[in-house]
């Protein structure tokens, strides 16, 4: 009897369980942006962001040791194929400095004037403090919010380039949504050629292969190597939060069938999404989207 | 224990859940380890499941998945669901089999990464995760598993210090297949 009124009540207690992360999952997903259970998060966010900024601190030393280990054992495999990358961008180089001697728009687009345009746009920068562990969400945490300034759409880069957009704002924190997620989505072109394209996830859970799609018909095929930076244009096909001209990542596969039948070429972002440390988000919304229509 | 409320208890699962969430979040989700990221969420449910039974198991699991879910603003309710059918799963595991069997963390803590992880990912296609599965998610997906299996003998090891002061059976003393609900134990034959 015992036992049995034992297994009643563990089962009793195991749906009650499941049925409150039911009602909690359905409650939430049904609910809009600012509904309860979101604000319940903001709450929480704007609460612990400060502590976690805090803890944060505390274990990067052990993170950057870890990531050490990590690099190092990357390393070897990595400086082969840097090499190959730098000669082909050695040979990038050595064909656009001509063109770039004798053209001021050509300088432009190269980049070479970016830092200039980034800096009026109310650049804020930001640490990473929380990532989420689970491959199919990727988002980040940042201790940066409202409260400096940054605000739901912001575009947020690194060094390396574009990262992502900012989704979700309190006064002392962010999230940002990364290139990597699905639900993420960049008006993108061609550095070289100004070929216009949409930067999307290609494979999700892999951080470096994206996707640039709706590659119009009828012009030259991108190349490997070629590098892909943000439009910023306003047309409606090819909508954009970007500013223009910050690098994405560079063409690592073209394949032929692939671009006919989904006019898509494969693209490995910049930024290494899974080590994210000091970032910066653009807050001047004023001077976006002010890329040439490619 | 059902029916009796360990503040003991309550009070070092409530510490470990919180810990768990900002080591996890903080450190182990920004260290991919040969292209995988460890996920100690199931492995630590796992191990209270193992250690306190099925109810305390899926509550921690419950629990743990509302903090991460919240922390990371992601869609509620969905880790939960799935971390307490680890906790449940691991709990039960603890009533049917011997729980000291020196394998039996590797082999939960693969378990438990499984079942997070696929599960995880079925809840996503379930609410409109419209994009093709790769072959390179099935990769990290199973590194992951690789890595978890690894990471829980010592996870296991230190759950199990961190709550066998207050546990109110030390589960090193119980019984091969010590728990039946059918009646056969020799004893109802006297």
């Amino acid at each position: 009897m015992h036992d049995r009124k034992v297994v009643r009540r563990r089962r009793a207690v195991l749906g009650l369980l499941v049925a409150c992360a039911l009602i909690l999952l359905t409650a939430y997903f049904g609910e809009g942006a600012g509904g309860g259970l979101h604000s319940i998060q903001r709450g929480a966010l704007a609460v612990f962001s400060p502590i976690e900024s805090v803890a944060s601190d505390a274990v990067k030393p052990f993170r950057d040791l870890f990531g050490w280990f990590g690099d190092t054992f990357h390393a070897k495999g990595e400086n082969k194929k840097l090499k190959k990358e730098n000669a082909q961008l050695r040979s990038q180089v050595a064909a656009l400095s001509g063109d770039l001697r004798t053209s001021k728009q050509l300088d432009k687009i190269a980049g070479l004037d970016g830092n200039a345009n980034l800096g009026s746009m109310g650049p804020v920068d930001a640490r990473v403090i929380l990532a989420s562990p689970t491959l199919w969400y990727s988002t980040v945490n940042i201790n940066r919010g409202t409260g400096d300034g940054v605000h739901v759409d912001d575009p947020v880069i690194n060094g390396d380039g574009l990262i992502g957009i900012v989704t979700k704002t309190v006064s002392d924190g962010a999230q940002v949504l990364l290139l990597t997620d699905p639900e993420s989505g960049v008006s993108a072109r061609m550095a070289d050629t100004g070929i216009p394209g949409f930067v999307t996830t290609g494979s999700p859970g892999n951080p470096n292969d994206l996707l640039m799609t709706r590659i119009p018909r009828g012009v030259r095929p991108p190349k490997v190597g070629e590098m892909v930076v943000t439009a910023g244009t306003t047309l409606p096909a090819f909508p954009s939060q970007y500013p223009p001209r910050i690098p994405i990542g560079v063409v690592t596969k073209v394949d032929p069938d692939e671009l006919d039948a989904s006019q898509q070429v494969h693209i490995r972002p910049y930024a290494n999404m899974h080590n994210l440390d000091v970032v910066q988000v653009l807050t001047k919304p004023s001077t976006r989207s002010t890329g040439p229509a490619a | 224990m059902i029916g009796q409320i360990n503040v003991q208890l309550v009070v070092r699962l409530s510490i470990l859940a919180l810990v768990l969430v900002l080591v996890q979040l903080m450190f182990f989700a920004q260290v991919p380890v040969f292209g995988a990221i460890a996920d100690l969420s199931p492995l630590v449910v796992m191990a209270v499941g193992l250690l306190c039974g099925p109810v305390t198991g899926a509550a921690m699991g419950f629990a743990i998945g509302l903090i991460v879910d919240t922390a990371l603003l992601q869609t509620m309710g969905l880790t939960s669901l799935v971390l307490i059918a680890v906790g449940y799963l691991a709990g039960r595991y603890r009533e049917v089999r011997d729980p000291q069997n020196p394998l039996a963390p590797i082999a939960l803590g693969a378990g438990a990464a499984a079942i997070s992880t696929i599960g995880y990912g079925l809840g996503q296609f379930l609410l409109g995760f419209n994009h093709p599965l790769s072959w390179l998610l099935v990769k990290q997906t199973l590194a992951t598993i690789i890595l978890d299996a690894l990471l829980a003998v010592p996870v296991t090891a230190l759950v199990r210090r961190w709550l066998t002061p207050v546990l109110p059976e030390d589960p090193r003393r119980r019984r091969r297949r010590a728990y039946t609900t059918g009646g056969l134990s020799p004893l109802h034959k006297a």
